[in-house]
């Protein structure tokens, strides 16, 4: 392993790390503007132009807190919850392609921390694993109702990772491959042979559940039933205080920011958009990548608003509603779609 | 580097299922398989076993033991409720465990150290390979396999359901 490697890699790494933390940071403001904007209010707007310094003042805010540990809780577990919660969001990151091999001074650098060739099965691994900081922080917590809102999250999580998967097996079924730097490389451009290549147009169903399971999984609404004010106090959070509390907020923002960049890589194409190879001429092979990774970030600014979006617009379902649509709707649709698609690959290739 | 990474491991491996069985607290106990696991995990990837090692990751940690986390959670355990044990269960347990270890002893004797195992095929534990392994050669054990966890599904469904009819 040469230190060139190791180097390259490490730059790579703090510089998704930090987007990713920044980008988390400023969903927060993001989420309040939007929130503005759809009930016609104004939203932050004191701290810097258009208040655009509040994650900051947020941030501060959240350090300055007072640090309470409730003395009936078990103290590492309480600890740990938050921290695992903000690394199982974060390690999320290391299997996505930011873009398409850059050529820096004659050196080829992929724009991809690890092409391990089970990348997709890794992001399920992390997505799993990412519950159980919300379950220490709330059992450790030493009270009911955080217990019981872990409980629900655990519920849900396990529920809505079935769906998940099986959604994943259809899109699976036309990639042949579970590495993820395969599956956007095989969705070149925009049209090729008659169709279009992102697999949304081949996948639209696996898309829909795998949406809805990934609003799921990172709790947000219409699924924040393990946050709930009315019925729980607050939530599997509700002692925490100070950083531990905004660890929390903030895994949830950047949990956001990685489902937007997994559907975006499956889904929508990843790094390639319309005209790329035209621009890849234009440009050369330094520039053109990073035209690829800002239209990357563009889809998944769009996701970023759509969860936003959906969350100022639809209220939170009722338990046994959300028990319903995973075990009832979900997973009996994702089947069928594994089927339909296994029928019309066999058509269309033996036919 | 490999053998100084698997030395590692490995003590991490016994000391976390030690700490599994001498932890008070029974969900202390679960997180503490859960690390167990985890380093099985690494073991996974150290023999080259990419699939395995993801499965083993999302299956025993990301399902079955948040499963066994959401129980022992929802049971409230503590030292308080936890049932006394009669002398003679303490007795028969002795007995058993002795027993076992006699056993163990007995056939760790019997083992000599075999000539270590190279792998014909490097890329063995890659999905791509794997999957024609599974679906090529072993095609009825895996189906057969499969139809067995289908019917245990079934069968833990009907038995939860029975209780609903009679009630």
């Amino acid at each position: 392993m040469d230190s060139g490697f190791v180097i390259e890699k490490f730059i790579l790494v703090a510089i998704i790390f930090g987007i990713s933390l920044v980008i988390a940071m400023y969903s927060t403001y993001a989420e309040r503007k939007v929130a503005a904007f759809l009930q016609d209010r104004l939203g932050p707007d004191r701290a810097g132009p258009f208040g655009i310094l509040q994650p900051l003042a947020d941030g501060l805010k959240m350090f300055m807190k007072e640090e309470i540990i409730p003395t009936t809780s078990s103290k590492w577990l309480f600890i740990a919850g938050p921290g695992l919660a903000l690394l199982c969001a974060c390690i999320g990151t290391a299997v996505i392609p930011w873009g398409s091999p850059m050529v820096i001074g004659g050196k080829v650098v992929p724009l991809q921390v690890s092409d391990i060739n089970v990348g997709v099965l890794y992001i399920f691994g992390v997505v799993s694993l990412g519950v159980y900081g919300v379950m220490i922080g709330g059992w450790a917590s030493n009270n009911k109702y955080s217990l019981l809102s872990a409980i629900r999250a655990a519920s849900q999580n396990i529920s809505y990772e079935i769906a998940m998967g099986l959604s994943i097996i259809a899109l699976l079924l036309l990639s042949n491959t579970l590495s993820l730097k395969t599956i956007v490389e095989q969705q070149h451009g925009f049209w090729k042979d008659g169709w279009f290549t992102w697999y949304f147009f081949k996948q639209p169903l696996g898309f829909l559940i795998f949406m809805v399971c990934a609003f799921a999984e990172t709790n947000r609404a219409p699924f924040d039933l393990p946050e709930c004010e009315t019925e729980l106090i607050g939530g599997y959070h509700t002692e925490y205080s100070s950083m531990k509390l905004g660890f929390y907020l903030f895994a949830e923002y950047i949990n956001m920011f990685v489902s937007s960049a997994v559907m975006a890589t499956l889904y929508f194409g990843g790094y390639n958009y319309p005209g790329m190879d035209w621009v890849a001429t234009q440009l050369g092979t330094t520039w053109a990548p990073l035209v690829g990774t800002a239209v990357l970030f563009g889809k998944i600014f769009f996701f970023i608003f759509f969860f936003m979006w959906v969350r100022w617009t639809i209220p939170r379902f009722r338990y046994d509603q959300l028990m319903n649509l995973g075990w009832r709707g979900l997973i009996p649709l994702a089947i069928a779609n594994i089927i339909i698609t296994g029928i019309v690959i066999a058509i269309i290739e033996k036919f | 580097m490999g053998t100084q990474v698997f030395y590692f491991v490995a003590t991490l491996s016994i000391i976390f299922s030690l700490m599994v069985i001498f932890a008070k607290n029974p969900i202390h106990s679960v997180l503490y398989l859960i690390l167990t696991f985890f380093t099985f995990t690494v073991h996974y990837v150290l023999l080259n076993a990419q699939f395995l090692a993801v499965v083993n990751f999302i299956v025993y940690m990301g399902a079955i033991m948040v499963l066994f986390l959401f129980v022992l959670m929802l049971l409230n355990l503590n030292n308080e409720t936890e049932p006394s044990k009669s002398p003679l269960i303490k007795i028969v347990g002795v007995i058993a465990g002795g027993c076992l270890v006699v056993t163990l002893i007995g056939s760790l004797k019997a083992t000599t150290i075999s000539s270590p195992l190279i792998l014909k095929n490097q890329g063995l534990g890659l999905v791509e390979n794997l999957g024609k392994e599974l679906f090529g050669p072993f095609l009825l054990p895996f189906e057969l396999s499969s139809l067995l966890l289908l019917a245990a599904m079934v069968g833990a469904v009907l038995l939860s359901k029975r209780d609903e009819v009679e009630a």
